[in-house]
């Protein structure tokens, strides 16, 4: 067969994904965490085994309804995360798991967003029901992008590392790459931000 | 691998004798327009080619223009809309309407938009669940003030056969000129547009086995006309650059030879679809078919699975050898599923799965049970690792 449309690494993971949650497994979890929306064509469930005294993920399990791209994404996270500290998993950007990957093509690095987004969800899931409402991320930031789960703080933080345009925002937080309801909130936000911390002035078009 | 073809609406291979003879005049170099043999031998090729494309719709060679591709075709017409200079052969005032159905394809669709800015009434008429136009709501929209109406007339995507004639009537009971864009349509269904009474109608000839990059116009004789390309008197002044000769020997020998095919394939592929179809049926549960083929063309079926993407079944089946292509957003580029789909009010979780099969001449009964054969166990793949299918939703 001539070249994939994606790496072999991809290819690899999306043929045979790791770690998928199938129902007559019965895999025990102490966390879950959902992002996405059927509507928008991506949803993602992550289940996480989570040991109490070290905050360690001992094992995970996944669910997706996804392209090629957000199965072999989320299956190569649910590798990267196993035997890691809570804290250290919510450094792993979407960069991390694309550089896993060997690349994305750059209309797909949306979906390597997802795993990332329900992992942190999960992860939350986990703090709440154990006591640590201190350790949620992102509890009071309103959300923008209901399809992608990306609040203003997301967006704040993206402005912060370099976004500069609409189009730079979506690459770094995928807001209102699904069904694009949010679009002129996101412009609005991201101008917002851009003015505050670089007194940048844009036209935003909505 | 050998890989089994099932996407011949997005394009076609070369028909053999297609192939032979565009080598054939593979040395024939001459510019069309020259006066001496070369040129000459150049445009006796093109005019055989556009006696060719006429006799396959009834037309007169007169009446066939050839172009770069049928959205060149598409983009011509709908351009007419727009033109308003006083010294023109068209007088329509600015303001004029156009009306399309809502399932066109983008070379329509976008056209229209880019219309719509520059002062053009737009409007889109909707579908029906089984993907044909309204057509009262075509009569409700069309009026005086309709310049032209264009629908087409087989869908790309559902393969769903528009009532062109009707469309055709109420457009013309207004005054407004009627096109229509027929590349899906052209070599699989018999055309007359004398019968029809069609003014405008586009054909492309990678669709029917012909070379890409080629297409005709039919422009009924008398009908207003202004050119998309201009700077050239090619083509009786109506689209400037030197003729696609080589090009156009592939659309003229690729319509003499859908003549001698179309009937017999028809009649072929109807068997294949339902073969196809009811096999899909009996393997897979939760489906829907967004072809119906009590409307459809013969030659596509489109399908969508329930708790399963698109792009992902794709790529599934592109590994075990089956080409075929989905309304998937991801698959896209783009981040919307199917336009045409959610046009036909097809449920969400359905448009984000769907497949096309499109058959064409070298689709085998084998080809089709080879399919049936591995796409219950991919669909049934997905669906485990789904998050909305089985199990926990």
């Amino acid at each position: 067969m001539s070249s994939w449309l994606y790496t072999d690494k991809v290819k690899d993971h999306f043929m045979n994904p790791r770690n998928i949650m199938f129902d007559d497994e019965d895999f025990q979890f102490d966390a879950e965490g959902k992002t996405g929306n059927i509507k928008c064509g991506d949803e993602m469930i992550f289940y996480l085994k989570i040991d109490p005294d070290t905050l360690t993920i001992t094992d995970c399990r996944w669910k997706t309804f996804g392209c090629a791209s957000a199965i072999a994404s989320t299956s190569v996270l649910s590798e990267m995360i196993k035997g890691m500290t809570l804290d250290d998993v919510r450094n792993i950007t979407n960069v991390d798991i694309m550089n896993e990957l060997g690349g994305l093509p750059d209309n797909k690095v949306h979906c390597s967003v997802l795993g990332d987004k329900a992992l942190a969800e999960a992860i939350n899931n986990y703090y709440r029901g154990h006591g640590m409402e201190d350790k949620v991320h992102d509890a009071e930031s309103r959300i923008v992008c209901e399809c992608l789960n990306v609040s203003e703080e997301e967006i704040e933080h993206a402005v912060l590392e370099g976004a500069r345009n609409y189009y730079q925002l979506q690459e770094m937080t995928k807001v209102g790459t699904s069904c694009g309801k949010c679009e002129d909130d996101a412009k609005e936000r991201l101008a917002f931000y851009l003015d505050k911390h670089f007194q940048i002035n844009v036209c935003v078009q909505t | 691998m050998q890989r089994i073809y099932l996407d011949h609406n997005a394009t076609t291979p070369l028909h053999p004798e297609v192939k032979k003879a565009i080598i054939e005049s593979i040395d024939v170099f001459g510019n069309p327009s020259s006066l001496h043999e070369d040129g000459r031998r150049a445009r006796a090729l093109i005019e055989d080619a556009r006696e060719k494309v006429a006799g396959l719709i009834n037309a007169d060679p007169e009446e066939i223009m050839f172009v770069g591709s049928g959205s060149e075709a598409n983009n011509t017409v709908l351009s007419l809309v727009s033109c308003s200079g006083a010294r023109c052969s068209l007088h329509a005032p600015v303001e004029s309407d156009l009306v399309i159905s809502a399932i066109e394809h983008p070379c329509i669709l976008e056209t229209s938009k880019c219309l719509k800015n520059r002062g053009t009434t737009v409007k889109r008429i909707g579908v029906d669940k089984r993907g044909l136009v309204r057509m009262d709501d075509l009569e409700q929209a069309v009026s005086e003030n309709t310049s032209l109406v264009s629908i087409m007339m087989v869908n790309n995507e559902t393969g769903a056969i528009q009532d062109v004639q009707r469309a055709l009537e109420i457009a013309h009971a207004s005054g407004a000129m009627f096109h229509t864009d027929a590349v899906q349509a052209v070599g699989k269904l018999p055309l007359d547009v004398k019968k029809l009474d069609v003014d405008f109608l586009t054909i492309s000839a990678h669709k029917i086995y012909g070379p890409k990059g080629v297409g005709a116009l039919y422009v009924k004789k008398g009908t207003p006309f202004c050119p998309l390309i201009r700077g050239g008197h090619q083509e009786m002044g109506r689209r400037a650059g030197t003729e696609n000769t080589l090009g156009i020997v592939g659309l003229g020998r690729a319509v003499e030879l859908r003549a001698l095919e179309m009937e017999a394939e028809a009649e072929r592929l109807t068997g294949l679809n339902r073969l196809l179809r009811e096999g899909i049926e009996s393997r897979i549960e939760n489906i829907h078919f967004n072809s119906d083929p009590a409307c459809c063309i013969h030659s596509t079926l489109n399908v969508s699975f329930e708790g399963v993407e698109g792009e992902a079944l794709l790529l599934y089946l592109d590994y075990e050898g089956v080409e075929v292509s989905t309304g998937s957003a991801c698959a896209s580029g783009s981040l919307d599923p199917s336009y045409v789909l959610l046009e036909m009010d097809l449920p969400i979780e359905f448009t984000h799965g769907s497949l096309r099969f499109s058959m064409g001449r070298s689709t085998t009964r084998e080809e089709v049970d080879y399919v049936l054969d591995v796409l219950p166990g991919i669909v049934r793949k997905l669906r485990r690792m789904s998050t909305v299918y089985g199990g926990e939703r």
